[in-house]
């Protein structure tokens, strides 16, 4: 918290990125989610209100059981508001159906993990693919897509290496290359460096500079400070409220990694 | 998702548990071998007696002589009066529809040719014969009205007894001896095979009703115009039993059977008798059948407990798919494929297996087996529609699951 000051809202677009004041691209509006379990609810997030503009890099932080999670799976499409809205792209996922929720994690997000999520015995280059296949219109040559994006982060010539044939740092890339590979406007990282060494994790996170320097928002939550310091914005939360929103002043500056 | 990354897909979860997969579809290979066995033997053994019906000839009546009672005791069929060149004459001219009437009165006899020789069935017939029976000449000719009025000393002998007395050789020309009379061969009968009571029906010499009742068969206490069985063969347009109640009313009246008394002769229709058999044997096809869809039935439960399986096994692999964007239809597809995709390659090895088998039975049972490639195709669709039933249900749970919780899951 030390690195930190001024609070946001209203706040301004990060300067390079062409983003339209008029809508941003995920806006919520007095975003609630209840869980019910058994006869207990559990309010995971309460009466949230953000956005986040086009080209901006935000990291989401807060204890487990803040509802940064929540937020998380919410800004990805996994999962609809129980009161308020939610704009992503200038729609209301609480208004959607399954099937549009589907298409729009197709084509407006990309997801990464902390267990990078990779199919057992398949090589990088079908996994990157996976999300071409979902895509409708099904893309002419899926290969060709997912081997440009494996060649974007770094891994070209691993194309056929199967998950266990490469490193931990490697498989991130393989799954970056996946949330990439269908262009989605936000790049969603749920502790993507949480299974990583601390190089391998600032590598990971210089990509994530890049890629935002090149215009994809990107948004990771995570609870370590020192990958929060790679973004630009940083919310915490707690208890399932924002109780801190605050422009990243002393940005931390990617060291090495491909460039 | 397209129908061939779905097949893709389904195929490399098959390969990535090579065993399990194997022995997952134990259950469909059984099920479908076992069909394709169960009635290949049912419909072979149909159609064997379906042949038998049509050896028979089509459109036909066989009258007997009925059975005598002396002193209360029944002397079996034929015992009665005789039916006699009158009563065949009378049927010739008296029943409508009547194609062609042969009368066949069998005896025993030795035939001789050369230094071989052989015990056979002698049957008087008339020219009208192989017509009835719809019995055609493997050579040579058939007799004629000249033979039956002059007594011709003519034969047409049967394929097994040309097997005994003239391997390799054509008979017809030469003469042989039927006791101690000699007899031209006229003609060599096509082959018949058994009958469905296993008497080999090529195992006989015809010869002119005239001349085998009066002297080869007349020392056998032969009545003088008795012709045995009559056979009638009727025209397309005559109902046969119309035709027997017609043959039944004027062998009474010509036999005197009063009123009230039992027949003196009895009128068979053959075919009506085997085709009750067919029947028979066709419900025995259809429960046979039924046993083996049992074992389809239990395999594609098999299908569906692994089925379950693999889709908890793979939730985190299904909630990755739902977030990078796939449908509810298209996890549901992925999983039915690989379900249905079971399914059928076991109903090939089955098909395959239940063939071989099948020839196999054939062979080493000298049974009657026919394999119709409709029972393939039923085969294959039945293991296709156990896919899609028992792959339904785990498909569904799979695309209901909720991709953040199948996310999280170990």
């Amino acid at each position: 918290m030390t690195a930190l000051a001024l609070t946001a809202p209203p706040r301004t677009p990060a300067k390079n990125a062409a983003a339209s004041a008029k809508t941003p691209l995920i806006r919520a509006e007095n975003v609630s989610k209840i869980y019910t379990m058994g006869d207990q609810t559990v309010r995971a997030l309460d009466n949230v209100s953000v956005t986040i503009e086009d080209g901006d890099f935000v990291a989401i932080m807060g204890a487990s059981g803040s509802g940064k999670s929540t937020m998380m799976n919410l800004i990805g499409a996994l999962d609809v508001p129980t009161s308020g809205a939610l704009y992503i792209d200038g729609r209301d996922i609480s208004e959607m159906t399954a099937d549009e929720l589907a298409e729009l994690r197709n084509r407006r997000i990309g997801f990464v993990f902390q267990q990078f999520n990779l199919l057992a015995r398949t090589p990088a280059v079908r996994q990157v693919m996976l999300p071409l296949l979902y895509a409708r219109p099904r893309p002419q040559d899926p290969e060709a897509m997912a081997m440009e994006r494996l060649r974007q982060v770094g891994l070209g010539d691993r194309a056929d290496h199967h998950p266990r044939q490469l490193s931990g740092g490697q498989q991130q890339r393989v799954a970056i290359a996946r949330a990439l590979v269908n262009n989605p406007k936000i790049l969603l990282a749920d502790e993507p460096t949480g299974a990583l060494d601390t190089k391998t994790s600032e590598e990971i996170m210089a990509l994530f500079c890049r890629l935002n320097d090149q215009g994809i928002t990107v948004v990771v939550v995570t609870h370590e400070t020192d990958i929060a310091e790679f973004a630009r914005r940083r919310l915490t939360f707690r208890d399932g409220r924002i109780v801190d929103d605050a422009i990243n002043t002393l940005r931390r500056t990617p060291q090495g990694g491909p460039s | 998702m397209s129908f061939f990354d779905s097949f893709e897909v389904a195929w490399s979860a098959l390969r990535a548990n090579l065993l399990r997969s194997i022995l997952t579809t134990l259950g469909i290979i059984i099920g479908v071998a076992s069909v394709i066995v169960l009635v290949a033997v049912g419909a072979g053994a149909r159609q064997d007696v379906e042949t038998r019906i049509a050896s028979l000839g089509t459109n036909m009546l066989v009258v007997y002589s009925g059975s005598s009672r002396v002193r209360g005791r029944a002397g079996g069929e034929g015992t009665d009066k005789e039916l006699s060149e009158g009563d065949l004459n009378a049927l010739h001219n008296g029943v409508g529809g009547v194609m062609a009437i042969s009368g066949q009165l069998n005896g025993a006899g030795s035939v001789v040719f050369g230094n071989a020789n052989w015990t056979t069935t002698l049957s008087g017939v008339h020219p009208d014969y192989l017509t009835v029976r719809e019995w055609p000449l493997a050579s040579g000719r058939d007799f004629t009205p000249q033979d039956l009025r002059s007594s011709a000393k003519v034969a047409i002998l049967g394929q097994s007894v040309v097997k005994q007395l003239f391997p390799g050789e054509d008979p017809v020309g030469t003469t042989i001896r039927i006791k101690n009379t000699p007899f031209q061969v006229v003609g060599v009968l096509s082959s018949k095979g058994s009958s469905s009571f296993g008497r080999d029906q090529d195992d006989l010499v015809l010869l002119p009703m005239t001349i085998a009742r009066n002297q080869i068969l007349g020392k056998s206490g032969v009545t003088p115009d008795q012709v045995g069985q009559i056979y009638i063969k009727f025209d397309n347009q005559t109902n046969l039993a119309d035709a027997q109640e017609e043959i039944e009313n004027l062998l009474r009246q010509r036999r005197r059977v009063k009123a009230g008394d039992e027949d003196n002769f009895n009128v068979r229709n053959l075919a009506e008798f085997m085709k009750a058999r067919t029947e028979v044997l066709s419900t025995m096809t259809y429960l046979l059948g039924a046993t083996s869809v049992i074992s389809l039935i239990v395999g594609g439960i098999g299908i569906m407990n692994i089925m379950l399986v693999s889709v908890t096994e793979r939730t985190r692999e299904i909630g990755l798919r739902m977030a990078v964007g796939g449908r509810r239809r298209d996890i549901m597809r992925q999983f039915l494929v690989e379900a249905v995709s079971l399914c059928l390659i076991g109903g090939l090895i089955g098909t395959v297996l239940g063939v071989a088998s099948a020839f196999i039975v054939a062979h080493a049972g000298e049974m009657a087996v026919l394999i119709s490639p409709s029972v393939i195709f039923i085969a294959m669709g039945a293991a296709a529609v156990t896919g899609v039933f028992f792959g339904f249900f785990p498909a569904r749970q799979a695309a209901h699951l909720n991709p953040i919780e199948a996310l999280r899951s170990e």
